[in-house]
C-alpha cells in the first residue's frame, strides 16, 4: 500500500476565518492526502491531535494576527515531547517581515494569499521525501 | 523499535500514536508491533456505532465518551470516513464534532480513511483495536462511515453494535428489510425532537418483537445527542449488553471468532498480493491477459488457467 500523507489542518486559536482552510482541506484531499480537519484549536490540543492521528504535517491557518505567538508555540510543544518528524506549515494573512522569524522558530514554510495549491502540495511532498531518505 | 515498545508499555500516548501510525500504513514495522502486542488483549469492551451519514454518530460518540470518562473509564475512539475513489484522498471530519473531548484525559482519538474498504470500516481497524486494547483502554468506540444497508464489518469487530437512525427515514417496510437493520444490539433514534420519532421507535420495536433472535432482545432508545438527552440510558444499555455477553459466554466466543477472522483476512491478503505480483510480472501470463482484453479468450477460462498455473508453480 502506498504511504498516504496525513495532514492535520486547523484554525489557529480563536480566529474565525474558516472558509479558506476548509477550501484548502478539500483541495489537499483532492491531491490525494488524508486530511484531518480540527476546526479551531489551541497549540496544546493541536499537538495532541497530531500525535494521536499520526500526522506527517500540521497546517495552521490564521488571519487573526496570532501567528507570532501561537504558531511557534506548536513547534515548541512538539519539541518538548521529543517529536521532530511532524512538519509545521502556516498560511493566511501573515506579514512578510514576520516570515523569517517564524522560520527561525521552526515553521517549515509560510504560504500567503494567492498561493497555488500545487505549490503547497509539492513543498510538502518534497520535504517528506527528504525525511524518508534521511 | 525496542525503545518504542518500552515507552508504549509505560502507557505513553506519544508511543501509542507512533505505533498506530505504523500499523495504519501497514508497514513491516507495523506487523512486527502487532506480533509483539498480541498477548495482552481481549479485555476492552468494543462498541461499534453505525448509521447513515448525518444521523449524529460523531456527536453521540462525543457525548457518550464524555460521560464514560466522568465515570472513570479510559477510552479509545476510532472514527472512519470515506476515501475518494478518484483521488485516493480523504477528509476526516469526525474529530471536529469531538472538540470537547480534546481537553479530557485518557481519551485517544484516531481518524481513519477507508482506503478502498467497502464494509464501512478501514482495513486497519481491527489492528488498531488490538493496540488500543493492549495499551489498556477500557472501552474502544468505533464509529463507522455513514452507512447504507449492507456495511456489516462493524459486526465482526464489535462486542456491542449500536445502530443510530433518525426520524423519517422511511416506513415500517424499511425495518423489515434484511441487512443492517438486523445487526444491532441497541437501536437509537437520534434527533428525537424532530417529528416522526415516536413512529420510528414503534416500527423498530415491532421489528424486534417479530425477530427470530432469542438470546438478546435489543432495546430502542430515543436520544437528542446535542442536548445530551438519552445518553445515560444508552450507557446503561451498553453495560447490560456487556453483562449479557459475559454471562452467556458470547464474550469469549466473539474473541475466538475475531482471532480466526483476522488470520483468514491476513492469509487472504498475502495470497492475493503474491498472486497479483506474479501475474503482473510473469511473461507467460501476459499473453493470456492480452487475449482476455481483446476478447479472444473468455475471462472464466483465463482465470482458471492462471490460477492453475500459479498454484502449481
Amino acid at each position: 500500500m502506498d504511504k498516504k500523507i496525513k495532514i492535520v489542518t486547523v484554525k489557529l486559536g480563536l480566529d474565525i476565518h474558516w472558509r479558506g482552510i476548509v477550501v484548502l482541506s478539500r483541495m489537499l484531499r483532492d491531491a490525494g492526502m488524508e486530511v484531518v480537519y480540527l476546526g479551531n484549536q489551541f497549540p496544546e490540543q493541536i499537538v495532541e491531535a497530531a500525535i494521536q492521528e499520526g500526522a506527517d504535517v500540521i497546517g495552521l491557518s490564521t488571519l487573526g494576527g496570532n501567528h507570532m505567538s501561537l504558531g511557534p508555540k506548536v513547534v515548541e510543544l512538539l519539541r518538548e515531547k521529543g517529536i521532530d518528524d511532524i512538519m509545521v506549515i502556516m498560511g493566511g494573512v501573515i506579514p512578510e517581515e514576520d516570515v523569517p522569524a517564524l522560520k527561525e522558530k521552526g515553521i517549515a514554510e509560510v504560504f500567503g494569499p494567492e498561493t497555488k495549491v500545487d505549490s503547497i502540495v509539492s513543498f510538502v511532498e518534497s520535504e517528506l521525501e527528504k525525511e524518508n531518505v534521511k | 523499535m525496542d525503545k518504542l515498545m518500552e515507552t508504549f508499555e509505560k502507557n505513553d500516548p506519544v508511543a501509542l500514536g507512533r505505533v498506530l501510525k505504523e500499523v495504519e500504513s501497514q508497514s513491516e514495522k507495523g506487523y512486527e508491533i502487532l506480533k509483539r502486542t498480541n498477548k495482552e488483549k481481549g479485555k476492552a469492551h468494543v462498541i461499534g456505532i453505525t448509521g447513515p451519514p448525518g444521523a449524529g454518530k460523531s456527536t453521540l460518540t462525543s457525548k457518550l465518551c464524555k460521560q464514560l470518562v466522568n465515570k472513570g473509564f479510559t477510552i479509545g475512539i476510532i472514527c472512519v470516513d470515506p476515501t475518494s475513489p478518484f483521488t485516493g484522498g480523504a477528509l476526516l471530519g469526525d474529530r471536529i464534532r469531538m472538540q470537547e473531548l480534546a481537553k479530557l484525559p485518557n481519551v485517544f482519538i484516531k481518524s481513519l480513511a477507508t482506503r478502498g474498504s467497502l464494509g464501512g470500516m478501514a482495513h486497519s481497524t481491527a489492528d488498531i483495536v488490538q493496540l488500543m486494547d493492549s495499551f489498556g483502554k477500557d472501552i474502544i468506540i468505533i464509529e463507522t462511515v455513514g452507512v447504507g444497508q449492507v456495511e456489516f464489518d462493524v459486526l465482526e469487530i464489535s462486542d456491542s453494535v449500536v445502530l443510530i437512525g433518525v426520524p423519517g427515514l422511511g416506513d415500517a417496510i424499511q425495518t423489515v428489510k434484511a441487512g443492517i437493520m438486523e445487526i444491532a444490539d441497541i437501536y437509537v433514534v437520534n434527533q428525537a425532537d424532530r417529528p416522526g420519532a415516536d413512529e420510528s421507535v414503534k416500527d423498530l420495536k415491532l421489528m424486534i418483537k417479530e425477530s427470530e433472535r432469542k438470546d438478546w432482545k435489543p432495546s430502542v432508545l430515543k436520544t437528542i445527542a446535542t442536548e445530551q438527552e438519552g445518553i445515560s440510558e444508552l450507557i446503561d444499555e451498553l453495560e447490560r449488553h456487556k453483562t449479557h455477553l459475559i454471562t452467556t459466554k458470547a464474550w469469549e466466543k466473539k474473541r475466538k471468532e475475531r482471532n480466526y477472522n483476522r488470520f483468514v483476512g491476513r492469509l487472504d491478503e498475502i495470497v492475493h498480493e503474491s498472486v497479483e505480483g506474479q501475474f503482473k510480472t510473469n511473461p507467460k501470463t501476459q499473453s493470456i491477459i492480452e487475449q482476455v482484453k481483446e476478447g479472444t479468450m473468455n475471462p472464466f477460462s483465463a482465470a482458471n488457467k492462471i490460477a492453475e498455473y500459479i498454484i502449481k508453480s
